[in-house]
């Protein structure tokens, strides 16, 4: 299991999800991300994301105008 | 093909209810309205917000797959073969094109057939009876595209002629009325779509349109990078000299939202007074930056006030700190403000 990191600050909807989406794929199920935004968009659309393909958020904080989500990737 | 509107999510709960596996996609091509400019602007971060092909995905319980078509889709926005629309809309070209990539990525996916909420008659320009078989033709997808909707208009494809798919539980909706697409959603109780509404694209928008063919003009060619496209989105652009233009925060949200900018363009923000950010795009002489500061500070506070201080950042990050009159708003020129 690996946890690797993502910078998608300044990118807007739906970029983030584009970009995590392309992170995953490069996974491995039980990987973990840890992306971080500026979008607030992406509080619903991550989990969103993330509901209908499988993968679980396991936090999500946010730090002034920055927003760190931390998932578990799930089964393919 | 899940766009977030509420056909295609009325297409793809048809086909599930025959029993078929459904996955969306969905395609950004940088100017998709979704979600931009409600993530920029201040007075627009209280109301809820959500993709609506996300959405869409969601209430259905199917996966969605959000492709980046940006680089790709210059193309079409710069020679559409079926030309422009009202404004600098490609819609049958874009229709074709993203049928095209779904093509393909249904072959390189494994999948059988694609489905669109099209309806015969609902776009003036891409959802016509005749631009249908020319959607089918140029994509390459021919019959195995279904348009569950509005089937029973058209010919039958090759999904219904297998059996694949029962054509009798496949609806013939046609032209611009809302009403059945609306009764059919009650039907399957959705609630909380997306509204239909003018247009899920900013290629359709009148003054986003004169702003891009600005950019055209002021570049001598059709180009754009995501940030040009981004940038047209936001603020008041005054362009006073065809080789620069001011972009000009109208609020709090635009103004943070155009500072992650400043390393990339040199920028004017009003100090004795608050004010908005600017940021220029162009290059620019001394006097040009005393005639951009002017027009900075009369969107400030201190636009009555006899002398504004303001600060220019060069990209470089060197500053110099200028004292201007606020230029009055009689002695800024219409044709300027794009």
């Amino acid at each position: 299991m690996s946890r690797q990191q993502l910078d998608c600050r300044r990118l807007l909807c739906p970029m983030p999800v584009i970009r995590v989406q392309d992170k995953v794929a490069e996974l491995q199920p039980g990987d973990e991300l840890e992306a971080i935004f500026t979008d607030p968009g992406v509080l619903q659309d991550i989990p969103a994301w993330c509901r209908i393909n499988g993968h679980l958020v396991l936090d999500q904080q946010r730090k002034e105008d920055e927003y760190r989500v931390l998932l578990r990737v799930g089964e393919a | 093909m899940i766009s977030g509107g509420l056909d295609s999510l009325l297409a793809a709960r048809v086909m599930l209810d025959q029993g078929i596996h459904v996955e969306g996609i969905n395609f950004f091509t940088g100017f998709c309205v979704e979600g931009h400019t409600h993530a920029i602007r201040k007075k627009d971060q209280k109301k809820p917000k959500r993709n609506n092909a996300l959405w869409s995905a969601e209430q259905l319980g199917i996966k969605l797959h959000i492709v980046d078509i940006i680089e790709e889709y210059k193309d079409i926005v710069f020679n559409p073969k079926y030309g422009y629309g009202a404004n600098l809309n490609p819609c049958l070209d874009c229709k074709i094109f993203m049928v095209k990539k779904a093509r393909e990525w249904m072959e390189a996916h494994d999948f059988d057939f694609i489905i669109t909420g099209e309806v015969v008659g609902q776009r003036p320009k891409s959802q016509r009876k005749e631009t249908m078989p020319v959607v089918q033709r140029d994509s390459g997808i021919d019959d195995l595209l279904l348009r569950p909707l509005c089937a029973k208009n058209l010919p039958e494809t090759l999904p219904e002629r297998e059996g694949w798919v029962d054509r009798e539980k496949l609806y013939g909706f046609s032209g611009r009325s809302r009403k059945p697409q609306m009764a059919l959603a009650k039907e399957f109780g959705f609630e909380d779509y997306a509204q239909p509404a003018g247009g899920c694209c900013f290629l359709t928008d009148e003054s986003y349109s004169i702003k891009l063919q600005d950019l055209w003009k002021a570049r001598g060619s059709k180009q754009y990078e995501m940030d040009d496209i981004m940038l047209l989105k936001v603020g008041r652009h005054i362009r006073p000299e065809p080789g620069y233009k001011l972009i000009i925060s109208r609020e709090e949200g635009e103004g943070k939202f155009l500072q992650g900018y400043k390393k990339q363009y040199s920028s004017l923000r009003t100090t004795s007074h608050p004010g908005p950010l600017a940021l220029i795009d162009g290059d620019v002489m001394d006097d040009q930056i005393e005639l951009a500061a002017r027009i900075v500070a009369r969107y400030s506070q201190g636009k009555m006030a006899d002398e504004v201080e303001l600060e220019f950042m060069d990209k470089d990050g060197s500053t110099r700190e200028l004292k201007v009159t606020p230029l009055p708003p009689d002695e800024l020129p219409k044709e300027w403000i794009v």
